[in-house]
């Protein structure tokens, strides 16, 4: 398969987009461009399988490569693993979602949907680049259309959230530049080419500098304590997509980053530098939740619970072993989907009673059934109810954790998995005041959900619901790449 | 063997009754779901009675002795080499009694239901949630693996926190359904963290090679679990007292017990069901599944289960005498009695004669499902004809609900331990397992059986005898068919089930145990009970001043049993003020103050500096030629100290 077609599709929906004439067409294209890339991620899946199936070792797949800037060796270099693979799919799930909950935008539509779907392109070339420099190039595309998302389609004090989310995030993408050309001269190779770098190796001084600048800087976006502060501002001023993108994409850009980037070439870094991941991503976990507990505003609750569920991804890569490394790609899934779901049904909500704070709903379950039921169904999903996806990446990761008999490693995992409760807590108390309780007055005359909502809403709790019931496929396509991780890991001294 | 695979169909049932009533049952089958759900559920009854059969009388013994089979496993995640969570079904003793238990008192609660919540708007939902209920608890009692367990022990978690809030527009309800999710997550944490002690030492989670691994005194596995060790407790007991947590919390032992008499919320079926039959003895189940390591490997742990086990069964006694909502009296019977069953596994020992406390474990389990359900549903009965569920409501219903006064006699003369009525039998066996191995918890078990007596009675005659009825609307009878056939089943097997010869099919090790019958060993504890009974109609058979004489005279005691010890308001205690107050809300704050407060800091400052810094870009020629000048001159003058000094 081409993997150019992964980046070629969307942008031409965004030009498509562009060509539109008026708000219908915008919206078509959109969804038919949406659900191209949703049948593309599929195909892609499929034969990325029947490749493996076949017998092919390789390490990445569907290599593609072309000269680019020659004499500074940067080349477009695409390529995919299990790992990529799994996380275009979540961009695909997460992108259909949101181009169909955004169908009442009536402000600008055409540039938010032009937006969005630049921000999916930014996405797809993210994970399929296997060179450094274009893998920068991509992610910036994918942090610059959410400053205006926020800025223009904004509520609250959005100006302020617009701001804070891009300086952060740019300033976590300074720290990743600094990093990777901290790659780029202290190589022999004098190359930006990942999997060139991965053979050949960083000498040790370079890897104790350039793995934190690294990891810090894509922590940032995937939440990383004490990084974390934009995310309940930039959530909560976001349209309903946006933070549907935000939570459900851009999170992980950092995640996989910190994988594919940082940990994979730089195994000894990554050794030393472990116990403060484990620090930092235990505190997340735990004071995050807490944090939750105390929130009134459903687009906080369901940010800081974020910050709590990324602890896990960053935890899980920090456990060095492959099981949890696993369990960090699949949370990494899992929280995209149901991360999205639950922005969707919080943008649902708005949308009917204009509040988001708890305590002034209740007993939307009478007037809204389909909306609360996707609302208790996603809460359970975030609790780590079994059967959906929560579930078996937290167990993943737990139970990886859990192999490494180091003490510390040992309270951190217990402190994790103490967690579980104090999530349980936060989400009975958002889902028992809102979906529960007397239903009010004023409240009675609300409608349920449209057809794209209940389009979105499905297709979303059919990824939740395919993971958590069969989750076998979805680490048979991780541990591979996983695995390759690992023997890097397990080569250092 | 004959190929059994066709058990996978058990709880498969009630899980395609789920996803279809839950998914079109409010579109389509408005009405007939409840028949749906019932014919489902019915094909998985007879499908266990059948399994049953043929596991007990055909392929399940070998030389004597039942074999553990496992006629499915499917690996479901493999997380590395040899630990996996398997999908799988286990056929021994305990999963396929509890298979029959399940299926037949889930039966008879569908069948119940069908009459009980007619006309309710949500009834699709109601079945859909039993199916989901059923499927979870089948699941659990077969599984093959623990971490299968741990998935099913959540998802009857759920299913008992959907059923308690069933009628989530009631503020009490809701409230009720959140406090047993969070309570017995909590305890679910230990479970899990046990999980992963067990598995790290013994490589697996599947539990005949965990059970043949931590047992056996050769192998390496034990030999590190149980030499490593934390607070000089060794890693294996930790484990097991860890998984232990996870059960309390599930089976409502004592501390963890508060939620269970709240969880009274949900529709009465549904307590006879999920609280009463099947769900809070899961924590007992798992002891038994596990209790080949509990008790060659880590005696410490299994004494810890029956010290809780019987402390928990004399308070929630003690409570019952004075609560006067008849489903919280029922709630806190419960309770005690699983501490019975706890206790009874507590003083065990694994294999031959000495293993009676298992045996008799898993009979008073059986027995105890029957009568209590028919408690319970004997108590929907009276609530749905009265609409109330005080005490104080009620008196002289003898004659006006016959076959619900007749079935509950049975079933209160049943849990009282009156020869020759089913509690008896396995209520027996637990004395004098408890009398042979550890007695200090048989005089507990004593007191408390009198106690068992005393509170039921008080509650027959309260609701039966006492002042005369006082029936107010209109009357609708006992409910018809429906209801009624499940009591009289219920009646049926709470009278007879004693006299199932339960040693040759359940024991420890898969031996036949022949039960020895001591007739005057049965003198203490029969008289102890009638005494209680006859306390009791003393009281409570007609309208007197004597109860509240003795409750004023026991003044302090009788509050704080009333009050229920307390127990509550410490949790709230924990919870609010500590856990809200003293961690949350800091956390919030520090949040919003400290790191947010930095990051606008960092942002501020640099605001500051350019603000301030920007006034040297004049653009004025003469400015930039003075900063030229000063420069110059600075330089010069370090140039010169430089070189000077």
């Amino acid at each position: 398969m081409n993997l150019s077609i992964l980046i070629l599709l969307p942008l031409l929906t965004a030009l498509a987009v562009l060509l539109a004439r008026n708000n219908n067409q915008v919206r078509w294209i959109s969804f038919a461009g949406a659900t191209a890339q949703f049948i593309l991620a599929f195909v892609l899946m499929y034969l990325f399988r029947e490749e493996r199936i076949a017998g092919s070792t390789q390490q990445m797949l569907f290599e593609q490569q072309y000269n680019w800037f020659p004499s500074w060796h940067i080349s477009f270099h695409m390529g995919v693993d299990g790992i990529s693979v799994a996380m275009i799919l979540l961009t695909a799930f997460v992108v259909l979602a949101g181009v169909l909950v955004s169908w009442n935008v009536t402000k600008m539509t055409k540039e938010f949907y032009f937006l969005l779907i630049l921000l999916s392109l930014g996405a797809y070339g993210f994970f399929i680049s296997l060179d450094l420099f274009i893998l920068f190039f991509f992610l910036e595309i994918a942090v610059i259309p959410k400053y205006l998302l926020i800025g223009i389609w904004g509520s609250g004090k959005k100006e302020y959230s617009a701001n804070k989310l891009a300086l952060m995030l740019m300033g976590g993408s300074a720290l990743v530049l600094v990093g990777l050309l901290g790659v780029y001269f202290n190589t022999p190779a004098r190359s930006f080419d990942l999997l060139l770098l991965s053979d050949t190796g960083i000498s040790r001084e370079a890897q104790m500098i350039c793995f934190p600048l690294l990891f810090v800087g894509f922590g940032v976006f995937t939440a990383l304590f004490p990084f974390h502060t934009w995310v309940p501002d930039g959530h909560s001023s976001a349209p309903t997509a946006g933070s549907m993108f935000l939570a459900g994409i851009s999170m992980k850009l950092g995640g996989y980053g910190c994988l594919r980037v940082a940990t994979l070439l730089m195994p000894e870094g990554a050794k030393a530098y472990s116990t403060w991941i484990i620090v930092l991503s235990s505190i997340a976990i735990l004071y995050g939740a807490f944090a939750t507990m105390m929130q009134k505003d459903l687009k906080y609750i369901n940010a800081y619970s974020s910050v709590s569920h990324c602890g896990f991804v960053l935890l899980g890569i920090g456990m060095l072993t492959q099981t949890s490394m696993t369990g960090a790609v699949m949370q990494m899934v899992s929280h995209g989907l149901m991360t999205a779901l639950f922005f969707a049904v919080i943008g649902m909500i708005y949308e009917r009673t204009h509040t988001r704070q708890v305590s002034e709903m209740g007993g939307l379950l009478k007037v809204m059934p389909f909306i609360s039921t996707v609302l208790f169904i996603v809460g359970l999903c975030s609790l780590g109810l079994p059967g959906l996806s929560g579930f078996v990446a937290e167990m993943t990761v737990f139970v990886g954790s859990w192999e490494n008999p180091d003490p510390f490693r040992r309270v951190a995992t217990i402190a994790a998995c103490l967690s579980i409760v104090v999530t349980a807590v936060y989400i009975l108390r958002a889902i028992g005041q809102t979906a529960m309780g007397p239903v009010k007055e004023s409240y009675l005359h609300l409608t349920d959900a449209r057809w794209n909502e209940k389009l979105a809403a499905i297709i979303l709790i059919f990824g939740i619901v395919a993971i958590g019931t069969a989750p076998f496929w979805l680490s048979d396509l991780i541990n591979p790449g996983t695995e390759l991780i690992m023997q890097k890991i397990k080569m250092v001294p | 063997m004959p190929n059994t695979t066709y058990i996978a169909l058990i709880p498969l049932l009630p899980l395609a009754g789920f996803l279809l009533l839950g998914i079109f049952g409010r579109t389509y089958f408005k009405n007939t779901s409840g028949m749906i759900g019932t014919s489902l559920l019915l094909a998985s009854t007879l499908l266990s009675l059948y399994t049953a059969y043929g596991y007990f009388f055909d392929y399940g013994k070998v030389n004597g002795v039942y074999q553990k089979l496992v006629p499915l496993q499917i690996t479901w995640l493999e997380f590395s080499k040899g630990v996996s969570i398997d999908m799988g079904i286990i056929l021994d003793p305990i999963s396929v009694m509890m298979l029959v238990v399940v299926t037949f008192i889930s039966l008879m609660v569908h069948i119940y239901s069908l009459a009980y919540l007619k006309g309710e708007e949500r009834f699709p939902t109601y079945y859909a949630f039993l199916g989901l209920f059923t499927f979870s608890m089948l699941g659990l009692v077969i599984s093959s693996n623990i971490f299968q367990i741990y998935i099913f022990w959540e998802l009857v978690g759920v299913s008992s926190f959907l059923l308690i809030g069933y009628y989530y527009d009631r503020p009490s309800a809701v409230a009720a359904c959140k406090k047993a999710f969070i309570v017995t997550r909590f305890a679910d944490a230990g479970f899990l963290i046990g999980i992963l002690i067990l598995s790290y030492y013994s490589g697996t989670l599947d539990f005949n090679t965990l059970i043949q691994k931590l047992t056996n005194p050769e192998s390496l596995e034990l030999k590190a679990a149980v030499t490593a060790s934390f607070l000089g407790i060794s890693a294996l007991t930790w484990g097991l007292v860890l998984v232990f947590i996870g059960g309390a919390g599930k089976s409502a032992m004592f501390p963890l017990h508060i939620w269970l008499p709240d969880a009274m919320e949900g529709p009465t079926p549904v307590s006879a069901l999920i609280h009463a039959a099947t769900m809070v003895v899961a924590g007992v189940f798992l002891v038994a599944r596990l209790f080949p390591i509990f008790a060659l490997s880590a005696p410490a742990a299994l004494e810890l289960v029956g010290y809780v086990g019987a402390i928990s069964a004399l308070i929630a006694a003690v409570i019952a005498c004075t609560q006067t909502d008849i489903k919280r009296v029922l709630a806190y019977s419960t309770m005690s009695q699983i501490g019975y069953m706890m206790f009874a596994l507590g003083v065990s020992k694994y294999g031959g004669e000495d293993g009676l406390g298992y045996t008799a474990s898993m009979f008073h389990l059986f027995t105890h499902a029957m009568f209590k359900a028919l408690l319970f549903l004997g108590a929907g009965a009276v609530i749905h004809y009265i609409h109330s569920n005080e005490m104080k409501d009620m008196g002289g219903l003898r004659k006006y609900l016959p076959i619900t006064h007749i079935t509950f006699l049975i079933a209160c003369l049943a849990i009282a331990g009156v020869p020759p009525f089913a509690g008896f039998f396995s209520k027996e066996e637990i004395l004098l397992a408890a009398y042979h191995h550890n007695t200090g918890i048989y005089y507990l078990a004593l007191i408390t059986s009198g106690l068992t007596a005393f509170y039921m009675f008080r509650l027959y005659f309260s609701i039966f005898w006492n002042k005369p009825a006082q029936v107010h609307g209109e009357h609708h009878g006992e409910g018809g068919f429906a209801m009624m056939m499940p009591l009289v089943l219920l009646a049926l097997g709470a009278a007879a089930a004693g006299f199932i010869p339960f040693g040759h099919f359940v024991s420890s090790d898969g031996n036949r145990l022949n039960s020895a019958f001591h007739l005057n060993f049965s003198i203490a504890p029969v008289a102890l009970g009638l005494a209680g009974i006859f306390f009791a109609m003393w009281l409570y058979k007609k309208q007197n001043d004597r109860p509240d004489k003795i409750a004023a005279s026991l003044n302090g005691l009788y509050k704080a049993a009333y009050r229920k010890f307390y127990i509550d308001e410490l949790y709230l205690f924990v919870t609010k003020k500590i856990l809200f107050n003293l961690v949350g809300r800091p956390a919030a704050w520090f949040d919003k103050n400290v790191v947010d407060g930095l990051v606008n800091a960092t942002g501020n400052t640099t605001e500051y500096i350019s603000e301030t810094i920007k006034g040297l870009q004049s653009g004025k020629v003469q400015q930039y030629a003075m900063y030229f000048l000063v420069g110059v001159i600075g330089l010069a003058v370090l140039f010169i100290y430089i070189w000077k000094f």
